[in-house]
């Protein structure tokens, strides 16, 4: 057989090649859409979360002409920052939404399939315990950052035109909102801070809850906590510092600070905040990364051993 | 190439020994069943040849280590657990999506095809269905994937008697060709009898018995002895004997009919009888085997 193998031409080697890469993308794509079948919360949650937060606007608007005649007296930084508030409020909402659902994802993507058996299923067809792991965590890393961005932006469009559609029907002009609030540049920035701050910023937290999904036969959450707090306890007493807290706290919080100057201030222009040269040399984002790294690697390990529970 | 070879296979859980040397070859085109008892061993074996479990000793499953190359492996071999592994939260349809989209020897038309035949409807979900309906449906899943090695392991478990005959009927009908293999571990012996070609019985982690359905039914004789005649019978030596409403069962492997004949009622034993027989010397001298040459675990 061996020898068979080493006389074929090299040309039928080529054209293998190419299939595999096809069928690698192929699994990939169909494991990342099994997963939203599986998990409706994913886009589920922050499409409720939007229409809530919309429904509170729409209510909000009963205040907005008496509103914007009292902005009028402002100078622009002070209009801009009254008038940005609820788009910002919107964006944090969502974001806030997919974190939570992101997290509780993570928890539950490699022990669930353990649990009801099915992973005796997934493991009957031809798809890599790499590409299951991978399509697991694109759900954190690339699914629910553009989908917060699609569910914000819409949310944000509907919101400036019901501001407009009631402005003019008190015979108010909505000029000041469309100049003030940069509709564009406010979702560049948003695009930005979920890239920087959601999908990688953070990525150690999934990366963290992945692995302790993979590798707990119950009560996932506790064993992904505890240790957690723990640490942070030891560090506590044994040393009296608080390093490994404030990082964590870092991590939860976005840890802004390197991808943009003033975090949680919304400037005047955020374009001129952005600072990706700081936000890419920090060694915060790479260590991170790494972490993030180890964690799938070590799951990907433990789908394999893994049987059912 | 042997569609499966294992040599020395050994594989503990603890200090539990599952898989005890376990040796094994399985040739392109045959039906085997392996039977044995709860704990033997069954479904460790076949969940190593899977590719679901490290193991010990040398193992190729068409000419590849089923444990580091399993996603490969995977594209030929086909594999129903011995439990109702389809995810619950699934549409019937979104199963077909899912298989049809990573599975590049599935035939779609084909898997639909034999849905149609049952009353499952494409847009149930299989948490609606009864357990009769997924075995239906994964057994459709499966006879629709061109595979060379099917692994079946306490397929029809759960189920009556008439979906089991289907389940089979349909295998051995409308799936299995002399291209492909199948193996299916059971505890449903004489249900399946006329479907294998080879048998083979595992006990504690080890091939005890093994020979191909023709041999079997050539060889393998049963006698119920008339009382007067137990003596004789029993000068021919017999490898195993029963007791059944107070008459001697006795089972003879290689001795001539007409002369059995004389002795009693002679009728061809099915495999539960050989198996019965087989586990209960293993009780009474463990390593002493009835016939020690059967015990190689090749099916040729």
């Amino acid at each position: 057989m061996n020898t068979q193998s080493n006389t074929l031409p090299e040309s039928f080697e080529a054209q293998t090649v190419a299939p595999a890469a096809l069928t690698a993308v192929r699994s990939m794509y169909w494991s990342i859409r099994r997963e939203l079948w599986e998990s409706r919360s994913i886009y589920i949650a922050p499409l409720a979360a939007a229409v809530v937060f919309l429904l509170g606007f729409l209510i909000s608007m009963v205040r907005l002409p008496q509103k914007m005649r009292a902005l009028s007296a402002l100078d622009p930084a002070h209009q801009r920052e009254a008038i940005a508030m609820p788009y910002d409020m919107a964006a944090g909402l969502l974001m806030l939404t997919a974190m939570i659902v992101g997290m509780f994802y993570c928890l539950g993507a490699l022990q669930g399939e353990r649990r009801d058996r099915s992973i005796l299923f997934w493991k009957s067809l031809p798809v890599s315990d790499l590409t299951a792991v991978l399509s697991k965590a694109s759900i954190p890393f690339v699914v629910l950052p553009l989908l917060t961005f699609a569910i914000t932006v819409a949310t944000q469009w509907i919101m400036l035109l019901l501001s407009t559609a009631v402005l003019w029907a008190n015979g108010l002009n909505a000029a000041t909102l469309w100049m003030r609030l940069s509709f564009f540049q406010m979702s560049l920035y948003l695009l930005y801070h979920l890239v920087t701050v959601h999908a990688l910023w953070q990525a150690p937290i999934y990366g963290w809850l992945l692995l302790v999904s993979a590798w707990a036969r119950r009560a996932a959450f506790l064993w992904a906590v505890l240790p957690l707090l723990a640490i942070g306890a030891v560090e506590r007493l044994v040393f009296n510092t608080r390093h490994f807290t404030a990082m964590l706290e870092n991590r939860f919080s976005g840890g802004g600070a390197e991808a943009l100057t003033m975090p949680g201030t919304f400037p005047m222009n955020p374009m001129t905040h952005l600072t990706p040269g700081t936000y890419l040399s920090s060694s915060g984002l790479w260590i991170g990364l790494l972490f993030t790294a180890l964690c799938l690697a070590a799951a990907v390990r433990l789908r394999r051993y893994r049987g059912p529970i | 190439m042997s569609v499966i070879a294992a040599r020395g296979l050994r594989k503990a859980f603890g200090t539990t020994v599952a898989l005890d040397g376990l040796n094994l070859c399985v040739e392109e085109g045959r039906v085997l069943g392996l039977i044995g008892p709860n704990g033997a061993g069954k479904t460790t074996a076949l969940n190593a040849i899977v590719g679901l479990i490290p193991y010990q000793g040398e193992l190729k499953v068409l000419g590849r280590d089923p444990w580091t190359e399993r996603d490969q492996l995977m594209r030929d071999v086909s594999f129903i657990a011995d439990v109702a592994v389809l995810p619950r939260w699934m549409r019937v349809s979104q199963v077909f999506d899912y298989v049809a989209g990573v599975h590049p020897r599935f035939d779609r038309a084909k898997a639909e095809g034999l849905l149609a035949k049952t009353t499952i409807g494409r847009d149930r979900k299989v948490r609606e269905l009864s357990k009769g309906m997924v075995t239906q449906l994964h057994l459709a899943l499966i006879m629709a994937i061109d595979a060379r090695l099917l692994v079946l392991d306490e397929p029809t478990l759960g189920l009556d008697i008439l979906f089991r005959k289907q389940f089979y009927d349909a295998l051995l009908n409308d799936y299995f060709d002399r291209s492909r293999t199948i193996v299916v571990a059971t505890h449903q012996v004489d249900e399946i009898q006329n479907v294998l070609t080879d048998v083979m019985f595992i006990h504690r982690g080890r091939v005890v018995f093994g020979c191909s359905m023709e041999e079997f039914e050539a060889r393998y004789l049963e006698v119920t002895v008339n009382p007067e005649a137990a003596a004789v019978a029993r000068a021919l030596k017999p490898i195993h004997e029963g007791d059944v409403l107070g008459r001697s069962v006795l089972l003879f492997y290689g001795v001539d009919r007409q002369q059995l004949a004389a002795l009693g009622d002679v009728r061809t034993p099915s495999i539960a009888d050989l198996f019965v027989a087989v586990m209960d010397n293993q009780a009474k001298w463990a390593p002493a085997m009835a016939h020690p040459e059967m015990a190689q675990g090749a099916v040729r």
